[in-house]
């Protein structure tokens, strides 16, 4: 495993471009793009304000910056440098842009959620859509690109509309029976949309893409309900993370409830395996103490290393109760995530937030639960095989497959600490981004695969064993 | 208790009990008496003259006869006047009078002695059962107290029960309350909310016209040139036509996903069935010879079997190709038939493992039995020898480690030593054996012995009790005689004192050790009257020392309790 060098950064911008070959970073007003694999500037922007928005059009050949503050989004090319594109909201302000799935289209949504934008970078033409609504995710795209989801308000009543993204021609329009629409998703395959209501109320919603209410699903009353779902890459699960600290998983046939995964402190299933991160001093074996000491001994002694231990279940997780009477409590399961080949899920429980919980979904069984020092900031899996990076806003970044775990320390000086990660399409590298720095870490791909799968993983295998 | 109770009074003939009745007046003169005796062991002629004197006087003695007469033949004895010559005494009369008189005063004397008996034992009784009452009431009293204590503590339990009750009512009305407020709230909060959002909305109206006006020439885009698509196309007009053709490709998408799925499900499907043929296969292979049986045993089963005939053909005919609505009915009947088949047929497996096992594990105990015996017997025989065996080598090794000197010499001699030691043992084992054996001969003559000895006892018992029997005839015919010495005796008692009546306690009491004293001339009757009375409770109960001893016999009875 190699890393590169840390790069200066701002705003947890840096992204790698959909075909791979390039990474874009913010460094306050500056756009940089570089080479993934040299790390090469290749193109340098410069915009009016503080970018507080980087996104790259589908085709990689443009990069849209928005400046929130200033209601202006700027577009650059990377085929010609000096192609320029300002896009200003005016007094109507901005607080969302994206880009079309074409890569042509930008989508700015405006202040108090008035309008939804939609320019052409080829033409002249703007369309407005009327009536957004003001939630957490109120646009969809399909993953083909063919189609996009808006959720609206009007009248105090919830819509849903679905655009043909091609001419933005309006599809369908229907509303949803749901009190305050909170967030909308399309099904991988694009044949099927999620809608969920605002956490006061437990209600998912399946629509299909002519707008039939496909299914209704509720698993509880009264207390506080969805907090965060996740489809299948297959389409044929959908996994609906609440309140009440459990996953429930939908299946794509009748949309009925498969199972549920519940997240309690005490793991005592003996078929769990949880990795438990400790922090371990490097020993120091009296005899080799020299004095005046090394400067590589000396460096070591202060330095503390990390790795998995094995616990014995039944273990207890830390847990924190969370306040009763404060809004948006950290309880629940806030993040979940599918493996690209539909075979595991990751989930964390905001209640246990140094625990990132492995669900195996063949067999509808909890596989691993990592117990982290820190509380785990975010995780991605791997968009190429079954392989877990987690953050947990130190310096180290974590592994899990299902060979077993690592813990790796980014090397370099000063504090590095890596609050959000994001994969490379290929699986090959990621780019770890902390407050102010970024770096890229590159997995060599045999390399990487033999030191999970072996260094440190042998000795958990042999763990279980034993 | 029981046997208290069992106690038969010795039998009064009718007779007897009349005449009881005429001498009742008496009843306490015969100990008195007794004691009369004791005391006077040989009364001088004169004192019983000067004792007479007061009845019969040489002046009297002709109204005395006449009165005794007179009250003789009122008791219904014959006159002791010869009834040819008047006045004549009949001596022969009078004597049989004073025999039978004397013979009476027996009986009552025994019948008397019997019923102070049985009024000790029922003392006793009484005393006993005034305890056991005592205690009862002690605990009746105890169950009383503890029924209340138990009663107050239902009572409290009840209330608290109750007020249990009522707590979770209240509570159950507060859930209510609650639920009711927070529905209103919900409410007021929903109506709220829309009233806001109405506002919310207009100001979003003003705020867009006022924002979106035309004039605001800051909405702009600037843009160096337009770029071409992506896909190169030039954008198309939106007319009624893109939009039949939206709809159309939206179709597709759809059509194309559920077309997906049926292929997955088609599959899905068809190893479904390629499993359920196999299964079905190997049912049937399984069970050919189990057929025939449920067939004829199960009423409906020519109905079922015309109905596996048909499968059966269609099986052939590949029914697998057949859409399931068709066929499913008998598809799953049948399989639901095969599956009781094999299920029927597994459990009778079952049933055959289990009967096997069990008849082995009779005919193994029925075998063994003796065998077994033998067998142990010969391998404990084995241990024995095998322990022998090891504590000599135990001994040996010691020796050797003892004496490190290791010679050849004396591990020979050592050697030779074992053997010897071996022989020798076993030729007291042999001898040991053998004493064993005559040691059961031994044991087996004696038990026998003892048989022969418990069948003589017997025999002498019997013996005994005839003895006893011919003995008591003799004394009783004794007894006669020597009642006629002390018959006066028997009509002081009709003038007995209170002093006496104390007396009787204490001869009733003390019975044995004075019968002991055997006191030569009077002691006699009162020990003939003991063997009567011994024999008699003996007859009815064997306890002859609860006679004496009644308070032991008390607390022997509290211990039986």
């Amino acid at each position: 495993m190699n890393f590169s060098e840390l790069f200066k950064l701002s705003g947890l911008l840096a992204r790698f471009s959909p075909d791979g070959k390039c990474l874009a970073s913010c460094m306050q007003y500056r756009l940089v793009v570089r080479d993934v694999s040299t790390l090469q500037i290749l193109q340098l922007y410069t915009c009016l304000d503080h970018i507080q928005y980087i996104e790259w059009s589908s085709d990689s050949l443009f990069v849209l910056c928005a400046m929130y503050k200033r209601g202006i989004v700027q577009v650059w090319s990377l085929e010609q440098p000096d192609w320029h594109c300002k896009i200003d909201e005016g007094s109507a302000g901005l607080v969302a842009s994206c880009w079309s799935p074409d890569g042509r289209h930008i989508l700015n949504t405006t202040e108090f959620h008035l309008r939804i934008t939609v320019w052409s970078l080829c033409t002249k033409s703007v369309s407005y859509i009327k009536y957004p609504k003001a939630c957490q995710q109120g646009i969809a795209f399909t993953k083909d690109g063919r189609y996009m989801a808006v959720a609206e308000r009007r009248d105090c009543k919830d819509f849903i509309s679905i655009f043909v993204c091609s001419d933005w021609q309006l599809l369908r329009h229907f509303d949803t029976e749901t009190q305050d629409l909170f967030g909308i998703e399309w099904a991988p395959n694009g044949c099927v949309l999620a809608a969920w209501d605002t956490c006061l109320e437990y209600k998912m919603l399946l629509y299909s893409l002519d707008g039939r209410l496909l299914s209704t699903f509720r698993a509880y009353e009264w207390s506080l309900g969805i907090k965060s779902i996740a489809w299948s890459p297959s389409s044929q699960f959908l996994a609906i993370g609440s309140y009440d600290e459990k996953v429930r998983i939908l299946n794509h046939v009748t949309w009925k409830k498969i199972t549920e995964f519940e997240h309690p402190a005490t793991i005592a299933n003996t078929r769990t395996i949880v990795y438990k991160e400790v922090e371990k001093s490097p020993s120091v074996e009296t005899e080799r103490l020299s004095f005046p000491p090394t400067r590589a001994l000396a460096s070591s002694l202060f330095s503390t290393q990390s790795k998995y231990d094995i616990s014995q279940v039944p273990v207890s997780l830390q847990y924190i109760k969370p306040v009763a009477d404060r809004a948006n409590p950290k309880m629940g399961i806030g993040m979940l995530a599918f493996s690209p080949d539909n075979c595991f899920l990751a989930t964390k429980n905001d209640n246990i937030p140094n625990a990132v919980w492995i669900w195996d979904i063949q067999k509808l069984k909890l596989l691993v639960v990592l117990e982290q020092l820190c509380t785990v900031q975010s995780f991605q899996w791997d968009p190429r095989q079954p392989r877990l990076a987690v953050c947990t806003g130190n310096s180290r970044v974590y592994l899990w497959s299902p060979a077993g775990c690592v813990s790796v320390q980014v090397p370099g000086e000063g504090d590095f600490q890596i609050v959000s990660l994001s994969w490379h399409s290929s699986g090959d590298s990621m780019v770890l981004l902390s407050k102010d720095n970024f770096c890229v870490c590159y997995l060599d791909r045999e390399e990487t695969e033999m030191s999970a799968g072996d260094s440190n993983c042998a000795w958990s295998t042999t763990d279980v064993l034993h | 208790m029981g046997d208290w109770k069992t106690i038969t009074v010795p039998v009064l003939s009718s007779d007897s009990k009349n005449i009881f009745q005429y001498t009742s007046e008496k009843k306490i003169s015969p100990p008195s008496m007794n004691s009369q005796v004791l005391r006077l062991p040989l009364p001088s002629s004169k004192s019983m003259h000067s004792f007479f004197s007061a009845f019969c006087t040489e002046e009297n003695i002709e109204q005395s006869i006449s009165y005794l007469n007179r009250e003789l033949t009122t008791l219904g004895f014959p006159s002791i006047y010869t009834e040819s010559k008047g006045k004549e005494l009949n001596l022969i009369s009078i004597i049989n009078c004073m025999n039978e008189l004397l013979a009476l005063q027996h009986k009552n004397l025994r019948a008397q002695e019997e019923v102070e008996m049985q009024h000790l034992k029922l003392g006793c009784d009484m005393d006993h059962l005034q305890n056991c009452y005592a205690k009862l009431k002690e605990q009746l009293e105890l169950s009383k107290r503890e029924i209340v204590g138990l009663q107050e503590r239902d009572r409290q339990l009840q209330s608290k029960n109750r007020n249990l009750h009522q707590l979770l009512k209240n509570e159950k009305d507060e859930v209510q309350k609650l639920q009711n407020i927070i529905s209103s709230r919900a409410t007021q909060y929903n109506h709220d909310m829309k009233r806001k959002e109405r506002e919310y909305n207009k100001l979003k109206e003003r705020l867009h016209q006022l924002v979106m006006n035309k004039k605001d020439k800051k909405i702009a885009m600037e843009v160096l040139n337009y770029v071409g698509r992506a896909d190169g196309k030039r954008g198309a007009w939106r007319t009624d036509k893109t939009e039949a053709r939206n709809e159309e490709e939206m179709y597709k998408v759809l059509l194309s996903d559920y077309e997906q799925r049926q292929k997955q499900l088609l599959v899905e499907n068809a190893e479904l069935k390629k499993v359920l043929q196999q299964m079905k296969k190997e049912i049937i292979s399984l069970l050919p010879p189990q057929k025939q049986k449920p067939r004829e045993r199960s009423e409906d089963g020519p109905v079922l079997s015309d109905l596996e005939e048909d499968i059966g053909e269609l099986n052939k005919e590949n029914m697998w190709e057949l859409s399931c609505e068709t066929v499913r009915e008998q598809l799953t009947n049948s399989i639901r038939k095969q599956w009781r088949m094999l299920k029927n047929h597994v459990e009778k497996l079952d049933n055959q493992v289990s009967r096997v096992h069990l008849g082995t594990l009779n005919e193994k105990d029925v075998i063994s039995r003796e065998d077994h015996e033998l067998e142990t017997e010969k391998l404990e025989l084995e241990i024995q020898q095998c322990k022998e065996m090891i504590k000599t080598q135990q001994q040996l090794l010691q020796q050797q480690l003892m004496s490190p000197c290791d010679d050849d010499t004396t591990l020979l001699l050592q050697d030779c030593y074992l053997l010897e030691e071996r022989e020798r043992l076993q030729e007291e084992w042999t001898l040991f054996r053998e004493q064993k054996k005559n040691f059961e001969k031994e044991r087996r003559s004696f038990t026998e012995a003892a048989i022969r000895l418990g069948l003589e006892r017997k025999a002498f018992e019997e013996d005994r009790g005839a003895w006893l029997k011919q003995q008591f005839l003799s004394i009783s015919t004794d007894c006669k005689h020597s009642e006629n010495v002390t018959s006066p005796s028997a009509f002081l008692g009709s003038k007995c004192s209170d002093q006496d009546n104390r007396l009787v306690k204490s001869t009733s009491q003390q019975r044995r050790p004075r019968c002991t004293l055997s006191v030569p001339v009077s002691a006699e009757p009162c020990q003939t009257s003991q063997y009567i009375t011994r024999h008699s409770s003996g007859t009815a109960s064997k306890k002859p020392a609860g006679d004496s001893k009644p308070n032991q016999w008390v607390e022997s009875d509290k211990e039986a309790e």
